[in-house]
């Protein structure tokens, strides 16, 4: 049995006037200890799909069908009692920007051992220790007097280590991390990012890698989907869809990296931007930007056809180059 | 924590040196204290002698001085109606006024921030919704038509409650007179402490409403939920913490406006406190008595705004109490 | 071309808010009712009520028409005077207003200027005058009038006064709020100066103060418009309160506040419409102008537009 199964997930956004579809059809696998990384530009509902997975979609949005099956029950059925046990208990996030996902009124210490205290019965000095303890596998130097400092008195990649040690204390099965170094310095990227890879492998931990970053997609992961537009468009082992992707979507992502082009030339842009959620066009979403467009494009959505270990969504699915 | 207080308490010395000068030019334009010390029957050139004799005619800055040193010892001059030190009349007074405050600050803060928190919790509720669309219309009355509305409905029509006075009130420690230990003395006190917070109150439930939306929308209350907390720990230690910020800014900055509203409540309800007063003083043109209530109401409401940074400092973490802030915002 | 304009105003998404918001379209059909009948008071009310010859002490205190008492000529009852409530009502509220909407274009004046000046120029400029405009805001407007305008009837006496009300009401209330419009301003101006336009002008060579009054100022309207809604309510209040403390408009020429102040002593012996009803009268007008500030406030602040 997959730790996580989500199938066929679809969520809606209940604006005023009309009904946006913001995921359609999602389905993916995450098994135990796997890392899983999801791709797209922002707005491709990316994030949507991470935060559906624990319930935590913004107001007007909703789960309007489909499962979410994690460790045999499907959360989408569960109450908010229940849910509140998952969270942060089963499964952890990490949010995009440490600046802003640290309480600021809070001390550090505060905000770790409310985890442990709401799902287990730990007296107060060894949720202590335990937080400690975990901030000092994080790598913070002097984590016992960092317990007691608060969220302004740190550094923006000291916070997101912070927050990335919230997620484990409770030594979650899975962690789901939303673009965790978008907000950083480049510098800091890698290390945070380095820490995440070292976590994972030494404690088992499954991981969900929302980015837009490629590259992070090649070093952390071992599955991959690419997103367009609410719709998966591409999944497969990491190394096939960075190497043998046959949606030219991908392609473009793929030719869009600085490392594609020779040193001078202008980056390969994919042509036009994605739509947006009330404006989807018929057919396959990406057609109007495709170079390999077809009237069947045009009318019919695209089902997804099995090529090797990649799942695709295209009428031209072809490898790259051909 | 010594050094916030020091600057703080620089901050409050400048201001009532502005507040100083102006009572002292008021006293300069208005007040001529040959009027009350000799009568009509003075000759000019004795006028003149006493004049001098007195100080009236030095320099503006060493007669500046002089009112500064008597003020500081507590010397406002002596009322011309109640041939009384203005500062003992005044005091006389203070217990009345005060009282009335604390009564219509413990309305404001009770119900603000419970009607507050819960109508951004649960915004479509009909209790949300009714409570925000009451505070509408009573931010549009205005305090002194709420009494006078409060007194015809609840004394001059149904005769339920007193319509002017404090009531009976019973002497405490060091001269303090209330009239919160006596039955009559808090029935007294209903009317006016509701018209007092009529308007502040449905002010701070917008107020606390609006904030609380805002940071419910916060990442880090996301993340709250996203650590499975309860909803009791994510709304009322994450959130409302958050929330009352700005609140006890935006407090600090009304107190200077309930000051003001008290004038106006105390004038409807006769309310026998300094608003009332210093509204009698300005018909009588009893210069020591106005000056007088301007330094006590600049003195108050200088202790007060200390009193609120200070809790601010002491809720929010990103001030250092240490050392000075570095910018706002 | 008006067409066009009107026809483009219909198309926005502004007119599709309102024309679907009922309460706001209540309330400003409530607001054109008050200032239309306002400001023909001298040609619509039944009385003069500064015409001291028009009125018969004889004809105090008479009820509104549909109480036990009352005369067709008073539809509204008469005051203590014996002056006609209607007249004196729709005089009262033209005085109100007016006060009310000259003091916020004084706020709106100072404030804009300041704001403009404040954010425009950034660094000392700008600390200077924001910790004066905290400063100012600190002390209550109402306190601060309320002081300024005792002492200056002590000075110079009631007679003097009097023949001033209506300037120093729109002075003191207008001097008073300034920096509500300072900080607003000077956000927006912030706002703007990072867009990339604001380069673009300079770069063409064009003067501060052009630059500040063409490209940047029309970019903040919307906010200036939220306050000044709510501003003019507030004015209103405050010169209601004034003109109550007897500090305003005296009773021989009432605004709503001294007709108010005028009849409070007489709801004791049961007159009590002298008081509640231009009590009323400025409730409504007070409501419908927060009601509309809050409609506006929704609207155009772009934060809401997030989702």
């Amino acid at each position: 049995m997959s730790l996580l199964e989500v199938k066929n997930l679809e969520v809606r956004f209940a604006m005023r006037k009309e009904e946006l579809v913001a995921l359609r059809d999602v389905s993916f696998k995450v098994e135990k200890g796997e890392r899983l990384g999801i791709v797209g530009e922002s707005g491709a509902g990316k994030s949507v799909a991470a935060f559906s997975i624990l319930n935590l979609i913004s107001k007007p949005g909703y789960i309007s069908a489909g499962e979410i099956i994690f460790e045999g029950q499907d959360l989408t059925k569960l109450s908010p009692q229940q849910m509140s046990q998952i969270r942060g208990n089963r499964i952890s996030m990490v949010f995009q920007d440490p600046m802003m996902t640290l309480n600021p009124v809070l001390t550090i210490g505060t905000q770790m051992t409310e985890a442990l205290h709401a799902h287990q019965d730990i007296s107060k000095e060894d949720a202590k220790q335990r937080a400690i303890e975990t901030l000092a596998q994080v790598h913070i130097p002097s984590a016992a007097t960092r317990f007691d400092q608060y969220p302004h008195e740190l550094s923006g990649g000291m916070r997101q280590r912070v927050v990335i040690a919230i997620a484990l204390i409770t030594k979650p099965p899975l962690i789901i991390a939303d673009e965790p170094t978008t907000a950083l310095d480049v510098t800091i990227q890698a290390e945070i990012m380095d820490l995440m890879m070292e976590l994972c492998r030494t404690s088992e931990v499954g991981l969900i890698l929302i980015t837009h970053d490629l590259g992070v997609i090649s070093q952390m992961t071992q599955r991959a989907i690419v997103m367009y537009a609410g719709r998966i468009v591409e999944e497969g082992d990491t190394k096939d869809i960075i190497n043998d992707a046959y949606h030219p979507y991908t392609h473009g992502l793929m030719d869009a990296l600085p490392q594609k082009t020779t040193p001078g030339q202008r980056l390969n842009q994919i042509k036009g931007v994605m739509p947006a959620l009330s404006s989807i066009p018929d057919g396959c979403a990406f057609n109007p930007r495709c170079p390999l467009v077809a009237d069947i494009c045009r009318t019919t959505i695209p089902d997804y056809s099995n090529i090797g270990s990649t799942r695709v969504a295209c009428h031209k699915a072809a490898p790259r180059g051909s | 924590m010594l050094a916030f207080f020091v600057r703080r308490l620089v901050q409050a010395a400048l201001v009532m040196l502005i507040i100083s000068v102006i009572a002292f030019s008021i006293q300069d334009n208005l007040g001529d204290p040959l009027r009350e010390m000799v009568g009509q029957s003075v000759s000019e050139a004795e006028r003149q002698a006493l004049r001098e004799e007195m100080g009236l005619n030095d320099p503006f800055l060493i007669q500046y001085w002089r009112f500064l040193k008597k003020a500081v010892q507590g010397d406002l001059g002596t009322s011309y109606f109640f041939k009384r030190p203005a500062v003992d009349v005044i005091l006389d007074k203070l217990p009345a006024t005060l009282e009335l405050v604390f009564g219509a600050s413990l309305i404001i803060i009770l119900f603000s921030v419970p009607i507050g928190v819960f109508a951004a919790i649960y915004p479509k509720h009909w209790f949300s919704k009714l409570a925000m669309g009451v505070s509408i219309v009573g931010i549009s009355i205005p305090v002194f038509l709420t009494a006078i509305l409060s007194i015809y409905i609840f004394s001059v029509e149904l005769n339920w409650l007193p319509s002017f006075g404090r009531g009976e009130t019973v002497e405490i420690f060091g001269g303090w007179t209330t009239g919160f230990l006596t039955r009559d003395g808090l029935v007294h006190l209903i009317l006016p402490c509701i018209a007092l917070s009529s308007i502040m109150l449905p002010l701070f439930i917008r107020l606390i409403r609006a904030e609380m939306l805002e940071v419910l929308e916060s990442e880090y209350v996301k993340f709250a939920w996203a650590k499975g907390l309860s909803p009791n720990r994510v709304w009322f230690l994450h959130a409302l913490k958050n929330t009352l910020l700005p609140v006890i800014t935006v407090g600090g900055v009304q107190i200077g406006t309930l000051i003001a509203y008290t004038i106006l409540t105390e004038t409807v309800f006769q309310w026998p406190g300094m608003g009332f007063l210093f509204l009698e003083a300005v018909n009588r043109v009893d210069t020591p008595l106005i000056i007088a209530y301007l330094i006590v109401v600049g003195l108050i409401f200088v202790i007060t705004n200390t009193v609120v940074d200070l809790i601010y400092g002491l809720v929010n973490p990103m001030v250092k109490l240490a050392r000075p802030q570095g910018g706002d915002d | 071309m008006v067409a066009a304009k009107w026809n483009q105003f219909l198309d926005s998404g502004f007119y599709h808010d309102f024309s679907r918001d009922k309460t706001a379209i209540i309330s400003f059909f409530i607001l054109c009712v008050y200032v239309v009948f306002c400001f023909s008071a001298p040609l619509i009310a039944p009385f003069d009520p500064y015409d001291p010859t028009g009125i018969d002490i004889m004809d105090s205190e008479i009820p509104p028409v549909w109480l036990e008492g009352g005369d067709s000529r008073f539809l509204l009852g008469t005051d203590a005077q014996g002056r006609d409530l209607l007249s004196t009502i729709l005089y009262g509220t033209r005085i109100s207003m007016t006060i009310g909407i000259c003091a916020v274009l004084l706020q709106a004046f100072l404030g804009i200027s300041i704001g403009l000046i404040a954010g425009y120029r950034g660094g000392r400029i700008d600390n200077f005058l924001m910790r004066i405009a905290d400063i100012q805001l600190s002390f209550s407007t109402l306190m601060v009038a309320i002081i300024f305008l005792a002492v200056f009837q002590a000075l110079f006496g009631t007679e003097l006064y009097e023949r001033l009300a209506i300037l120093m009401l729109i002075l003191v209330i207008g001097v008073a709020e300034w920096p509500q419009y300072a900080r607003t301003v000077r956000a927006s101006v912030l706002a703007e100066k990072k867009k990339e336009y604001v380069d673009a002008v300079r770069v063409i060579g064009l003067r501060a103060p052009r630059i500040m009054f063409r490209h940047i100022l029309p970019n903040t309207l919307s906010p200036i418009l939220v306050i000044s809604t709510v501003q003019v309510a507030n004015a209103i209040v405050s010169e209601a309160a004034l003109s109550f403390l007897g500090l305003g408009m005296p009773v021989t020429k009432p605004s709503l506040g001294s007709l108010i102040n005028s009849g409070f002593e007489f709801i004791f012996s049961g007159s009590w419409w002298i008081t509640i009803i231009p009590g009323i009268v400025l409730v409504i007008l007070v409501l419908v102008m927060n009601l509309l500030g809050d409609f506006l406030r929704d609207v155009l602040n772009p934060k809401l537009y997030k989702n």
